[in-house]
């Protein structure tokens, strides 16, 4: 059964009041009254690669065009699948582009629909499984997706503490967490590039180093996800007007007023 | 059951002689191309069909190892019906809430009772249309798509039957019949076949997960047992001859892992077996004859200076 979306796990409510808030890498404009010292240590670079991406856009979802670039939502997800905890909220900053942008089709039979929760409700008070298998021959769906080919990007992120964040919690204990995992390839689960058939490759990056250079290709992106508000009634979700410039796609700081909800 | 407390990955190599792996409905059901290499692909979902018929006939009616999304029906369902009238759903159910369950734990408790009694859902996970933010369950195991080693040729192959469909196609031939009386009611075909291809998939499992779900070592176990075997059920007309090769695993001390997955899967190395030589595969090999045998390839792995924790499982 295909997953559809790869929401990563439920993090905090975006517009809780956060402590402490820092932002990595601030050389670049983030049009968001955040205050605090630029402190390079707690951002993070993570280079993710994969033979294929499939970063679904929202308006094309039966048969799934992906958008061009990953989108931070899927970005976060990643970072997540390698360490996450309520108390910490990943926000990225940039995305790198280091592959030339290109698309291929894949056509897969699908099966039609979701388990039904009602009828599991029912054979559990009945305690019988009869009737709850799904028959994926009579219950079908051709379905093209058009997917990126060899996808390659830097994330730039960085965490904040979340107001879920106890007494021995604090940034340095959760930047080695990752930085430790990263480096050894450890992580909780296998990230992935959109969905779970398209597993990443992630290295972590050295921040002395100079980044792999980007893809020279600037293009207006449009409006692009953001991310899916999870705390929210109803999970919006929330957009932003995505541009690449060189190669480099500048995320938005979530509080900031170019997220649209 | 406890769930297993390693993490990990594995190289699934298998081979396909004069049959069609994978069919793209795209395409009429050419053996699936990437069109940019010509290398042959193998959907993940294409394998874990194969996974979940396996299980399903190698635990036919075992508690605990029914099979959610099945291919027809199971016989196994028509006698317990046969003697048990099937109660009706309640009328609750009938109506599809477009909300979620009545809260947390009821939707953990539907979750949990799935990844108890199905095999497919603790393994690869399953969604679940409890209204607004589905609950998902994710499996611990993940595939990714297989691709074969070197570019695939399909052929066309054209075949005949000696029957017509219906009356309007049987008049039709006998439009065109030259006098022989055996083309009366011949019909033509079309087969396409892959002369051979060697694929490889990656996996991954996680131990994060399979806590989740309670995917055990018996879980596991079967997993593997399905991998090595799965095609050995899988016979058909389509087919051609399909087997696993090699399935190699590599496990993790640990079950968040000690290695980035795709340095290990960088130790599997595939070449050509020229003259009993291993050749990396590349263009220079365009003058030697096309690959017609799992014996014209060399599967070498690399076991030297292993990271710390990560272990070698050669299980075919």
């Amino acid at each position: 059964m295909l997953d559809p979306g790869a929401a990563g796990e439920r993090s905090g409510h975006w517009l809780q009041q956060v402590s402490g808030v820092r932002n990595a890498g601030g050389a670049h404009l983030i049009l968001n009254a955040c205050e605090g010292a630029e402190e390079l240590s707690y951002g993070i670079r993570l280079k993710v690669s994969g033979d294929y991406g499939l970063f679904t856009r929202p308006e094309m979802k039966v048969e799934r065009v992906t958008y061009d670039v990953i989108t931070p939502s899927a970005a976060r997800g990643i970072l997540e699948a390698i360490h996450w905890k309520p108390a910490i909220r990943w926000i990225v900053d940039a995305i790198h582009v280091l592959e030339p942008i290109r698309f291929q089709s894949i056509r897969r039979n699908e099966v039609g629909h979701k388990a039904p929760a009602g009828k599991i409700r029912s054979a559990m008070k009945r305690g019988d499984l009869a009737g709850l298998g799904q028959l994926v021959d009579e219950d079908r769906q051709q379905r093209a997706s058009t997917v990126l080919v060899n996808p390659a990007y830097v994330i730039e992120a960085h965490f904040e503490m979340t107001g879920k964040a106890g007494p021995d919690d604090n940034e340095g204990k959760h930047l080695d967490i990752f930085n430790r995992r990263a480096a050894r390839g450890q992580c909780f689960h296998q990230p992935c590039l959109g969905t779970r058939e398209f597993a990443a490759r992630f290295e972590l990056l050295d921040p002395a180093s100079p980044l792999p250079a980007a893809i020279e290709d600037s293009r207006d992106l449009g409006f692009m996800l953001f991310d899916i508000d999870h705390g929210a009634r109803g999970s919006p979700s929330m957009f932003f007007r995505a541009r690449m410039e060189n190669g480099v796609v500048r995320v938005p700081h979530p509080a900031s007023a170019e997220v649209r909800r | 059951m406890t769930a297993i407390a390693n993490r990990y990955d594995f190289a699934l190599v298998f081979e396909v002689v004069n049959g069609n792996p994978n069919g793209d409905p795209d395409a009429g059901n050419l053996p699936r191309l990437d069109p940019e290499t010509n290398n042959g692909l193998v959907t993940d979902v294409s394998l874990k069909r194969k996974i979940r018929n396996y299980v399903e006939l190698a635990r036919e009616g075992v508690d605990g190892f029914h099979i959610y999304v099945q291919e027809g029906a199971i016989l196994n369902e028509k006698h317990r019906e046969a003697y048990k009238a099937l109660r009706p759903d309640d009328a609750k159910a009938a109506k599809d809430p477009k909300l979620n369950p009545r809260d947390d734990a009821e939707a953990k408790e539907l979750t949990a009772f799935m990844c108890r009694n199905f095999f497919d859902v603790r393994t690869f996970g399953a969604v679940m249309s409890t209204g607004i933010n589905a609950g998902q369950v994710k499996g611990p195991v993940q595939l990714g798509f297989a691709r074969s080693v070197e570019p695939i040729w399909p052929l066309e192959i054209s075949i005949t039957r000696m029957a017509a469909t219906n009356e309007a196609e049987k008049k039709k031939s006998a439009e065109r019949d030259d006098g022989d009386g055996r083309s009366d009611n011949r019909t033509m075909g079309r087969k396409h076949i892959v002369p051979y291809g060697l694929y490889v998939a990656h996996g991954f499992i996680s131990a994060k997960f399979a806590q989740r779900t309670g995917f055990s070592q018996s879980d596991l176990d079967l997993l593997f047992e399905a991998l090595t075997t799965m095609f050995e059920h899988d016979r058909s007309a389509a087919r051609g001859e399909m087997a696993t090769r090699k399935l190699v695993v590599f496990k993790h001390e640990n079950e968040l892992g000690n290695a980035p997955a795709h340095t290990l899967f960088e130790r599997v190395r595939i070449g050509r077996n020229i003259d009993g030589e291993f050749r990396e595969i590349d263009s220079r090999l365009d003058n030697q004859p096309p690959a017609r045998s799992f014996a014209d390839y060399v599967v070498e792995i690399d076991r030297d200076n292993l990271p710390a924790g990560v272990e070698i499982i050669e299980l075919l």
